[in-house]
């Protein structure tokens, strides 16, 4: 049995946890070109050796994020969020869809 | 026969027949560079040489020939994907495996067996049809059957109704069929050395050096080569050696484990497969059963097995053949999946001008062995990349292009 340590539900069996993929600051999506947008949903770095990722605890839906090596699949650290996430982040809203708009060019209806 | 056994064994010179170049020293300079010595990487080098006259090429490995997702693979061959670039490319790569023993005269054992996969659901029945449809249209064999067929087809499967996924329908694709794995690259290396590639074992890229978008040499713990152009063919490591040339990938890398049982004697002809129990299986012609399943539920640089895994494999394989509860395990492995978004490798031109990609083969590689040595080497040749592989170029990420193959595998991962 391989046990993750959780920060909210100390060490448990590692078939408890969802893995939720690499930690990358997200880019505002309101305001990036489709090809960064393509780059932050599709690619990842997938590194051989120490990264740090977001696990999920399934029973308690707690999200955290872990450091591991990717190599010899040791947990070197697991923390909550907020060490990473001081403040709320929150991204301009998109301008609302004004009602009977002329299309711009080269936009379809 | 036993007389010529007996004086070849008291042979003191022992008379072997090399298949392939000796190690020699690096030269400085290949017209082409290929990383990676599995089927795919000698597949490429081998169709440079016999088809393009390209023999100033260095297959470089950092292990040994074979070693890596070529030798750990389920050797499953089939064409019953389910978008029609997907269904074109993998049958016409059937196509080619149906004659690969002839074309480098090296047995590669193929064996139509034909593959079986169960439905255990209503929507399964649904999606199966839709494959065959897709799959008859496009001039591949399959078919949905019912369970009074499947029961004829595969007398051991366990086809109660009280089992906890009871078996519904299946769909039998003809076209299946399975290979000696690792004779793939040895028949591959064999026909390229005998025509001038040097294939060089124990020499590991460390460093590719990116001028002006344009690969000048690759840096190997034996040295530096300069080069014309490269193919990276690693699976297992794509994203690694790409991020080398500066080129991020749209991967993750999981292990996926497989392990196989004693020898029976043969009672099971197809390759049956249940995406629903995540498991599939084959006996060997040697008898065993080989056992696959889904990938590892998280990713991993790393080719250990896990109790976890075995137990669910196992449990999914006694659901299908309840006899198997009184084999006994002989080895237990893994292979390294390069996982692609949408279930699709990636080939053909890079960002970077001279560096060709033949990469994110996740679960779906070693069937497409033919076809990539064939196209990838037309690539290189010609710098046109042929139709077949078109669809799966990496900037079809950037386009929103993607060729979802998720429905199309034989475990879900």
């Amino acid at each position: 049995m391989k046990l993750l340590t959780c920060p909210l539900n100390g060490p448990r069996n590692i078939s408890e946890f969802t893995y939720g993929g690499e930690y990358h600051p997200m880019p505002d999506h309101q305001q990036v070109a489709a090809r960064e947008w393509a780059e932050h949903v599709f690619f990842h770095d997938n590194a051989a050796g120490v990264v740090i990722e977001w696990w999920c605890h399934s029973a308690s839906s707690y999200w955290f994020l872990a450091e591991r090596n990717t190599i010899s699949d040791q947990i070197l650290r697991t923390f909550p969020a907020d060490e990473i996430f001081t403040q709320r982040i929150d991204f301009e809203p998109a301008p609302e869809p004004t009602i009977n708009a002329t299309p711009t060019a080269g936009e379809s209806q | 026969m036993p007389f010529g056994l007996l004086k070849y064994g008291l042979n003191s010179e022992y008379p072997a027949q090399h298949h392939f170049s000796p190690a020699t020293e690096l030269k400085k300079h290949y017209d082409v560079v290929i990383i990676g010595a599995g089927g795919h990487g000698t597949g490429i080098a081998y169709h440079l040489a016999k088809y393009h006259g390209i023999t100033n090429v260095a297959v470089l490995e950092k292990s040994y020939l074979g070693s890596g997702n070529t030798a750990r693979n389920t050797a499953v061959i089939r064409s019953n994907y389910l978008t029609e670039e997907g269904v074109t490319f993998y049958r016409e790569s059937v196509k080619l495996w149906q004659d690969l023993s002839n074309e480098f005269n090296y047995n590669v054992m193929m064996e139509n067996r034909g593959q079986l996969t169960l439905a255990h659901s209503d929507a399964a029945i649904r999606s199966f049809r839709w494959r065959a449809e897709v799959n008859q249209h496009m001039g591949v064999r399959s078919e949905l059957i019912d369970r009074q067929q499947i029961a004829e087809m595969v007398p051991n499967l366990n086809m109660s109704e009280d089992s906890r996924f009871p078996i519904m329908a299946g769909l039998w694709h003809a076209d299946g069929a399975t290979a000696r794995h690792d004779a793939v690259a040895w028949g591959y290396a064999k026909g390229a050395c005998e025509r001038g590639v040097e294939l060089h074992q124990l020499t590991e890229v460390e460093d590719i050096e990116v001028t002006g978008g344009r690969v000048t040499a690759v840096k190997t713990n034996r040295g530096r080569i300069e080069c014309g152009c490269v193919v990276q063919a690693v699976a297992g490591a794509s994203s690694v050696v790409a991020k080398m040339a500066g080129i991020p990938l749209p991967i993750h890398s999981y292990p996926l484990q497989a392990m196989v049982t004693q020898p029976y004697k043969p009672i099971l002809t197809p390759h049956v497969s249940s995406p629903h129990l995540h498991v599939y299986t084959h006996q060997t012609s040697r008898g065993e059963f080989v056992i696959g399943g889904g990938s590892d539920p998280y990713p991993l640089y790393n080719t250990r097995a896990t109790l976890d895994q075995r137990e669910s494999l196992t449990a999914a394989a006694l659901e299908l053949f309840p006899f198997l509860a009184q084999a006994r395990m002989l080895r237990q492995w893994a292979g390294t999946t390069d996982m692609t978004p949408d279930y699709s490798p990636i080939m053909g031109l890079s960002p970077v001008e001279n560096y060709y990609l033949d990469a994110g083969w996740g679960t779906w590689g070693f069937k497409a062995t033919p076809i990539c040595g064939k196209t990838m080497a037309e690539l290189v040749a010609t710098k046109k990349v042929p139709e077949i592989i078109k669809p799966f170029e990496l900037e079809r990420f950037y386009k929103f292009e993607q060729i979802n193959e998720a429905g199309a595998t034989a475990a879900s991962h």
